[in-house]
C-alpha cells in the first residue's frame, strides 16, 4: 500500500464516528431507492410475464344479457385479435365455520378447455371437468382467508337458488390481481371471494344459458383502441352493455398502475433528500478535515505532489464514505425490497414475484450519491491543494467573530458570555446554521410523511363509514325490485331499520366531457347513508336535481346550477337532464345522489330499489343474515363492522412495518445531522472550550455552550420539519388524487408530536455521545498548542 | 469544597507541596516528570520557575493549578491537599482561587475583550468589574474588540486581566511571554508586576528565559524533574529594566 493510502486508511479510522453517521444517512437514501426501484422493476415485469403467458385481456364489457351469437359479429369488429364470451354472477357464499357473510364473484371457464384470453393459474388441486355442475375453482387470497383447500365443500346460492360446490383447485388470474368488491375501497379477503365454474353450469344457474353479460377481446397491434370501444358499445347497447373500457380502466389493473405511481414517488422523492443532507454532511466534516490537515497539504506539496494528487487522494475518501453507505444501502435495499414484495403479493396476488434489481440501479446509486458527494467536497480540497505550500504552512487567521443580530438589536445586555458564544458562533456561519437546521428539519419532515397514510386513512375511514355511512349491513339485490321488498326486510327479527336506495349505472356529459359511473337515489330521511358537504355539515337531499361528489364536478367541470345530462346505462336507456344543485365530499369513489322518488320519477319506473341498508340488533345480525341468504333476489350482503376491521388488520402489518423502517431512517438522519454537527463544534472549539474549564468552568457550563447551540437548531428545526412534512405529503399525494380514491391532507396532532420527539431523542442521544467527549477533554494539552 | 480566601500572613504558606512526583505512563514506557519535589509559596510573593524543557516546570504548575493531581506526595493549598481532591473540588478551586496566563493566551475568539473577561467574573464570587480588570493592564479603550482585531501583546494582557478579575489568591503563567517580541513581552510582563504588586497576588510564572528572572522575588531552578537550586534575588529589578 502506497503511503497516502495509508494516511487515507488512518484518517478515515480517526472520523470513524462521522464516516459512520454519513454512511448511514447514505444508506438509507440509497436503501429507499433501490427498495423501491426494485419492487417496481419486479411489478412489473411480473405483471408483464403474467399478462403475457395468461393472456390479459385489453378491452372490457359488462352488459346485461346478449345471446352468444353476438361473438361473431363482436369479432368482426376490425382490430379485434380474440373474443372472450363469459358469464360472471353474483354468489352469496357459506363457509362450513365461518358465521359472516360472504359473497362474491363466479366467473365462467369455457367447458371444453383454457380460455383464449383471462386464463387462471392453477396453484393447486385441477382444473374443472368439462360439464361438471359442482366444481369450482376459487382464487388463492380468498382460499388462503379461509384455508380452502381441494375437496373441501362450501354452500354457494345463485339467484336465490342453494347448491353445493367442491372446490377442486386453487387459482389465479391476472384479472384479480387486486380483488375488490364492488364499491369496496381495500380488499377484503375473507368477506368477497372470486370463483371460476364450468360456463354450462353456471349459466344454468344464473339462468343465461346460450348467453353471456361479459367480454372481453384482445386487439390486433395495429387496433386503435378507442374505435374498437365504441364499436362495441355500438353493439352491446341494445343488450344492457354498461360501456365497454381499456385496460387502464380495469379494476385491477388500475389498483396496481396507481400503486405503481406511488413507488415510483417514493423511489424518487426520499432518495433525494437523503443524498442532499448526506451532501450537506460530507461538505461539513471534509470542510473541516482540511482546514485540520492544511499543513499536511502544504508538506505534501512541498514534497512534490501535484494539486491533482492531493485532490484525487481527499476525493478518494470521500468516496470510501460513499461507497461503505451505498454498499450498505444496497443490502439493506434488497432485503426490504424483498420484503415489501412479500407485502405487495398479500394484496397484489401475482402467481410468483421476479424479484429483479437492475445492476444499472445499483449504478445509478453509486454515481448520483458520489457526484452528490463530490459537489459537497470539491470546493474546500480545492482550496486547500490550491494554497501556495509557504502560505498553507502559516496557520489559518483567527476566526473573526462579530456581535450576533439579536445583540445588535439591543439584547445582549441581559445574556452572559455563554450564550453570547452560541448566538455569535451560529450568526458567523449562518448558511451553515440554516442548512443544519433543514437537515434536522427534513428527519422530522420524513417521519411526518411516515404517519401521514395512517393519519390520512383514519381520517377516511372516520368521515366515510362513521359519519357518513352509519349501516350494518347492506344488502343488494339482483335486480331493481318493487320497493315492497322493504316490508320483508323490516318485518325480519333483529332489524330495526331498513332505508332502500336505487342505483343506476349512467354516463355522464357535460359540454365535451363524460364520465360512467352511478347515480344514487337515497330516501329523504336518510339516517343511515348521511350527505357531507365540504365542510363535513350533513346536506338534505333536494327535491330535484343532483349532488354530485365534489371531484367528479372537478372533473366534468360542471359547478351547481350547471343542467348535467345524463344517459341511463339499464332498462330503457332514456337521457335525461336535471340542474346540478350541490356538491358533497367524499374520498372514496365519485357518485351522482338525487332523491330516491325524483329519481324513480325520472326513469319513468315505479318505486324499484336495487339494494337497502340494514340497521340491527347485533345478537340477531346472524340470524338476519340466514334469512336474507333465503331472499331469491339478493345477490349480496357485506357487514360494515367486518370490512374495517379486515381493513384494519391488513394495513396496521403493512403500516407497522413501514413506520419502524421510517422511523430508523429518519433517525439516522437526526442523528447524523446532529451528531456530526455537534463533533465538528467541538473540534473546532474544543480549545475554547478547555480553557474554559481551566478558568473553573464545570463540565455541565461548557457543555451548555456547545450542545445549546444544537439544541437551539434543533428546536427551531422542529416547526420547520412540521412545514416541509405538510409539503411533502401535499407533494406525495399531489397527482395521486383520482376517481378511485382521494387522499385528504390530514396529519394528527399525535404524528406531529410522534416527529418531534424522535427528532428530540436523536438529538440528546448525539448530544450525549459528544458530552462524553467534552467530559474526557484534555485539559492540560490545550495550553500548549497553537491549534 | 476547599475553604475560601482568608488573609494570610507573610510567614505563613500559601502552598505547600511534599515530596510530589509525577509519573506518566505511555505505555511501554515510564516518563518520570517530577521526581520528590518540595516547594513552599508565600503569600504574595513573585516565584519564577526556570528550566530547560522537559524538567517538568509546567507539570509542577498544572498540579499547583489543580489541572492535573501528582502520583504521589501532598500539595496542601491553605491546609487542604489539592492530591486528594476531587475533580468537582479542583474545578471550584480553579474557579475561585487560580488565575491562569497561557502562552498563547486561549481568548475566546466569539467574545470581546471586555466579554472573556466578564466570562470568569460571572462565576466567581468577589470578581472586580471587568472594565477595572482591563485598566489594570492598560486596555481599558479596547474593551469592544474581538481577540481577532487584537494584537498579540494586546491579546496576552486581556488574558492577565481574566485572569486576576476574580482576584485570585495565585496567579500562574505558562511561558506568557513565549509567543512575543521582547519589547511585547515586558509590556506584558509589567502588567503581570503591577498586578503582583498593586493586588499582592501570589505569582508563580514559568519561563526557560533567564532574564526574566531578574524581576522575581525567588528564583526556583528545575532539571529532570527535580529542584535543583532555589535563589532569593537580592537584586531584584522591575520588569521594563528587564532585556533580551
Amino acid at each position: 500500500m502506497r503511503a497516502l493510502d495509508r494516511k487515507l486508511v488512518r484518517d478515515l479510522w480517526g472520523i470513524k464516528g462521522q464516516v459512520l453517521a454519513i454512511g448511514l444517512v447514505i444508506a438509507g437514501g440509497v436503501a429507499t431507492f433501490i427498495m423501491s426501484v426494485s419492487v417496481l422493476d419486479s411489478l412489473k415485469i411480473t405483471q408483464a410475464v403474467f399478462y403475457r403467458d395468461y393472456r390479459f385481456a385489453e378491452v372490457f364489457a359488462s352488459l346485461k344479457r346478449a345471446p352468444e351469437s353476438l361473438k361473431t359479429r363482436i369479432q368482426a369488429i376490425p382490430g379485434v385479435r380474440y373474443v372472450e364470451t363469459r358469464v360472471f354472477a353474483p354468489v352469496l357464499l357459506e363457509i362450513p365455520g365461518y358465521p359472516d357473510p360472504v359473497s362474491g364473484q363466479i366467473c365462467s371457464l369455457p367447458d371444453d378447455g383454457e380460455p383464449v384470453l383471462n386464463r387462471v393459474y392453477l396453484r393447486q388441486g385441477r382444473l374443472i371437468e368439462p360439464y361438471r355442475v359442482d366444481e369450482a375453482l376459487v382464487s388463492e387470497a380468498f382460499a388462503e382467508a379461509h384455508r380452502l383447500k381441494p375437496g373441501d365443500q362450501i354452500g354457494a346460492t345463485i339467484r336465490g337458488k342453494k347448491r353445493r360446490l367442491r372446490i377442486v383447485g386453487v387459482a389465479l388470474s391476472p384479472e384479480f390481481i387486486y380483488q375488490l368488491q364492488p364499491g369496496a375501497v381495500i380488499p377484503d379477503f375473507e368477506s368477497y371471494g372470486i370463483l371460476w365454474m364450468g360456463r354450462t353450469a353456471l349459466a344454468a344457474a344464473f339462468e343465461m344459458e346460450g348467453a353471456f353479460n361479459t367480454v372481453a377481446l384482445s386487439l390486433t397491434a395495429d387496433a386503435r383502441e378507442a374505435e374498437v370501444i365504441d364499436r362495441l358499445d355500438e353493439i352491446l347497447e341494445r343488450y344492457g352493455g354498461l360501456g365497454a373500457h381499456g385496460r387502464k380502466d380495469q379494476i385491477s389493473h388500475r389498483y396496481l398502475s396507481e400503486e405503481m405511481r406511488q413507488l415510483q414517488r417514493m423511489a424518487t422523492m426520499f432518495p433525494i433528500i437523503f443524498v442532499g443532507v448526506a451532501s450537506f454532511l460530507l461538505n461539513v466534516v471534509v470542510g473541516r478535515l482540511m482546514a485540520i490537515e492544511r499543513e499536511q497539504v502544504a508538506i505534501l506539496k512541498a514534497f512534490g505532489y501535484t494539486n491533482g494528487a492531493i485532490l484525487t487522494h481527499y476525493l478518494k475518501l470521500v468516496l470510501v464514505i460513499v461507497l461503505v453507505g451505498v454498499a450498505g444501502g444496497v443490502a439493506a435495499g434488497v432485503w426490504l425490497g424483498q420484503g415489501l414484495g412479500r407485502i405487495y403479493m398479500d394484496f397484489y396476488r401475482f402467481p410468483f414475484l421476479i424479484y429483479r434489481l437492475r445492476p444499472g440501479a445499483v449504478v445509478a446509486a453509486v454515481l448520483v450519491t458520489a457526484a452528490a458527494a463530490f459537489l459537497g467536497t470539491l470546493y474546500s480540497i480545492l482550496r486547500a491543494a490550491s494554497l501556495a505550500p509557504a502560505q498553507a504552512m502559516q496557520p489559518a487567521a483567527p476566526a473573526r467573530y462579530r456581535t450576533s443580530f439579536l445583540e445588535r438589536l439591543g439584547l445582549g445586555r441581559t445574556l452572559a458570555p455563554p450564550t453570547k458564544m452560541i448566538l455569535r458562533s451560529l450568526s458567523r456561519r449562518p448558511v451553515k446554521a440554516l442548512l443544519t437546521m433543514i437537515g434536522v428539519a427534513f428527519a422530522c419532515a420524513i417521519l411526518i410523511v411516515g404517519r401521514f397514510f395512517s393519519d390520512a386513512t383514519d381520517y377516511i375511514v372516520d368521515i366515510q363509514f362513521k359519519l357518513a355511512k352509519k349501516e350494518d349491513l347492506n344488502v343488494t339485490f339482483i335486480e331493481p325490485t318493487s320497493e315492497r321488498v322493504l316490508y320483508s326486510l323490516r318485518s325480519l327479527e333483529g332489524v330495526r331499520h331498513a332505508e332502500p336506495y336505487r342505483w343506476v349505472p349512467v354516463r355522464l356529459r357535460y359540454q365535451h366531457r363524460s364520465y360512467r359511473t352511478a347515480i344514487r337515489g337515497v330516501p329523504e330521511e336518510s339516517t343511515l347513508y348521511r350527505l357531507l358537504d365540504q365542510d363535513l355539515r350533513p346536506v338534505a337531499i333536494p327535491e330535484h336535481g343532483f349532488l354530485l361528489t365534489d371531484y367528479l364536478a372537478d372533473l366534468l367541470g360542471v359547478r351547481p346550477g350547471d343542467t348535467l345530462r345524463v344517459e341511463v346505462l339499464e332498462g330503457r336507456r332514456q337521457t335525461l337532464e336535471a340542474p346540478v344543485v350541490g356538491l358533497v365530499r367524499e374520498w372514496v369513489g365519485v357518485t351522482v345522489y338525487a332523491r330516491l322518488g325524483s329519481l324513480n320519477r325520472m326513469l319513468g319506473e315505479g318505486r324499484a330499489v336495487s339494494g337497502a341498508y340494514l340497521d340491527t340488533d347485533p345478537p340477531y345480525q346472524q340470524a338476519v343474515y340466514d334469512q336474507l341468504n333465503r331472499m331469491p333476489r339478493v345477490a349480496g350482503v357485506s357487514v360494515r363492522e367486518k370490512g374495517l376491521r379486515n381493513f384494519y388488520e391488513t394495513l396496521a402489518k403493512q403500516m407497522l412495518t413501514f413506520a419502524f423502517f421510517n422511523t430508523l431512517l429518519a433517525s439516522s438522519i437526526a442523528f447524523g445531522v446532529v451528531y456530526n454537527s455537534a463533533r465538528i463544534a467541538f473540534s473546532e472549539r474544543n480549545r475554547d472550550l478547555a480553557t474554559l474549564r481551566v478558568l473553573g468552568f464545570t463540565r455541565g457550563e461548557i457543555a451548555y455552550i456547545l450542545l445549546g447551540e444544537m439544541a437551539l437548531l434543533v428546536l427551531a428545526a422542529i416547526p420547520a420539519g412540521f412545514v416541509i412534512g405538510r409539503l411533502l405529503c401535499a407533494q406525495m399525494i399531489a397527482g395521486l388524487q383520482t376517481d378511485l380514491f382521494r387522499i385528504p391532507l390530514v396529519i394528527e396532532p399525535s404524528s406531529y408530536s410522534f416527529a418531534a420527539t424522535v427528532v428530540l431523542v436523536s438529538g440528546v442521544v448525539s448530544g450525549l455521545v459528544i458530552k462524553g467527549k467534552l467530559d474526557r477533554l484534555d485539559l492540560v494539552a490545550v495550553l500548549k498548542t497553537k491549534e | 469544597m476547599l475553604s475560601s480566601a482568608r488573609p494570610l500572613s507573610d510567614s505563613e504558606r500559601l502552598f505547600e507541596a511534599r515530596r510530589i512526583s509525577k509519573v506518566y505512563d505511555m505505555g511501554e514506557v515510564q516518563v518520570h516528570a517530577l521526581r520528590g519535589v518540595d516547594l513552599e509559596l508565600h503569600p504574595g510573593e513573585l516565584v519564577v520557575l526556570l528550566g530547560p524543557s522537559g524538567s517538568g516546570k509546567s507539570t509542577l504548575l498544572n498540579i499547583l493549578g489543580g489541572l492535573d493531581r501528582p502520583t504521589s506526595g501532598q500539595v496542601l493549598y491553605r491546609s487542604q491537599d489539592l492530591a486528594q481532591a476531587s475533580d468537582r473540588e479542583l474545578t471550584a478551586y480553579r474557579r475561585h482561587h487560580v488565575g491562569f496566563v497561557f502562552q498563547f493566551y486561549n481568548l475566546i475568539p466569539s467574545l470581546t475583550a471586555r466579554e472573556n473577561v466578564a466570562a470568569v467574573t460571572e462565576i466567581a464570587r468577589n470578581p472586580m468589574k471587568p472594565e477595572e480588570a482591563l485598566a489594570l493592564v492598560g486596555l481599558a479603550d479596547r474593551l469592544d474588540h474581538f481577540p481577532s482585531q487584537l494584537s498579540g501583546g494586546q491579546q496576552q494582557r486581556i488574558a492577565i486581566a481574566r485572569a486576576i478579575a476574580k482576584r485570585p489568591a495565585v496567579l500562574l503563567c505558562d511561558e506568557p511571554t513565549g509567543a512575543l517580541d521582547s519589547a511585547t513581552g515586558i509590556v506584558v510582563l509589567e502588567a503581570i508586576e503591577r498586578v503582583n504588586q498593586e493586588l499582592g497576588t501570589t505569582t508563580v510564572l514559568i519561563t526557560h528565559n533567564a532574564d526574566i528572572a531578574g524581576m522575581a522575588d525567588r528564583v526556583i531552578h528545575l532539571s529532570d524533574g527535580r529542584i535543583s537550586s532555589i535563589e532569593r534575588n537580592l537584586n531584584k529589578k522591575r520588569a521594563r529594566q528587564l532585556h533580551w
